[in-house]
């Protein structure tokens, strides 16, 4: 079960998590709770899989290079592919969707010949071709978003908050 | 090429700050710098744009939010970057890219993410960013994703530079 603060934590710190020598103290004197509350609060997050870390978002292809792959896979052998395509510690995100191509991931390398034998052995392995399709321009990156936690009981603004708003 | 150290950084903090009093502390003893510097890079590269965000990275799914849905127009190359920064500015957007296209196969190049609580409410938000963007005489496809099978942030090896 959420509560308050942990919706407060799941929306606020997204984006600028505080970059100070004790940044859970600066959080909870913002919230008007104490530091144990806020590492408690974000231990118990992380222990029920609501938050998979408090971390960097490095945007695609700054550090080595990466590509958006996707396959055509037929359904019954779709999660036999799916599980080699994951074992790769160069894929990130892998999902199945709605579509002729069932199986979309993404990819990062060092450079682009570490990235092609990553393809070459997924082809081999699952026994079906790739199509390969890196970004060519972005126009917004930033998987953080405000989440409506809760359609009936919004969270309370604490008073800190109030007072600075 | 980014600086060693900083790579380093990364790699340290990349599944995540440490959840204790002094998380940077803690980072800073692993590689044999101070508090400090740490907090000083981590600052630096932020500003430089190559830590994009640093911070809580939800899981959304576990939070309500099960329609995840990857839409893909067919756009012209003359105006897809304008209809890009257009599909942008909508509240319920947090991806929006270009991608080449495949032939037949894959005629699609303008791709862009809706995050949303139902199939429902994903494409009434479809169809008001078809309407406020102009995409009516685009060809487009919306495909969910019923099923994930692996997400976590990007890794980085420390042999990457």
């Amino acid at each position: 079960m959420l509560t308050p603060l942990h919706k407060q934590l799941l929306n606020n710190y997204q984006q600028e998590f505080p970059l100070s020598p004790r940044p859970y103290l600066e959080i909870a004197n913002h919230l008007g709770v104490t530091e144990a509350e806020v590492l408690s609060a974000f231990t118990e997050l992380a222990e029920h899989n609501y938050i998979s870390r408090i971390g960097p978002v490095i945007p695609p292809n700054h550090i080595g290079l990466s590509t958006l792959v996707a396959m055509a896979i037929p359904a019954p052998q779709l999660s036999t592919a799916a599980a080699i395509v994951s074992s790769f510690p160069e894929v990130n995100h892998n999902y199945e969707r709605e579509h002729r191509f069932n199986l979309w991931f993404v990819l990062i390398a060092s450079d682009q010949q570490h990235l092609q034998s990553v393809i070459a052995k997924i082809e081999t392995q699952t026994g079906f071709k790739t199509m390969q399709l890196p970004l060519l321009a972005d126009y917004f990156i930033n998987l953080g978003f405000q989440l409506d936690l809760d359609d009936t009981a919004p969270v309370t603004i604490n008073q800190a908050e109030a007072v600075s708003a | 090429m980014i600086d060693p150290i900083d790579l380093q950084l990364i790699v340290a903090i990349q599944a995540g700050l440490p959840v204790v009093a002094r998380p940077y502390a803690l980072i800073a003893e692993q590689l044999e710098l101070t508090e400090n510097e740490v907090i000083t890079r981590l600052s630096r590269l932020k500003q430089q744009g190559l830590i994009k965000r640093l911070g809580v990275i939800v899981k959304h799914r576990r939070l309500g939010y099960q329609a995840n849905a990857m839409v893909v127009f067919d756009m012209p190359d003359t105006l897809v970057n304008d209809k890009g920064q257009q599909i942008s500015q909508l509240p319920f957007i947090n991806l929006c890219y270009l991608r080449p296209r495949h032939g037949e196969q894959w005629p699609y190049n303008l791709f862009c993410m809706i995050h949303g609580k139902s199939r429902e409410r994903v494409l009434q938000q479809l169809n008001q960013l078809i309407s406020s963007c102009a995409l009516q005489d685009y060809p487009y496809d919306i495909l969910f994703s019923p099923r994930c099978f692996k997400q976590r942030g990007a890794l980085y090896a420390n042999k990457l530079s």
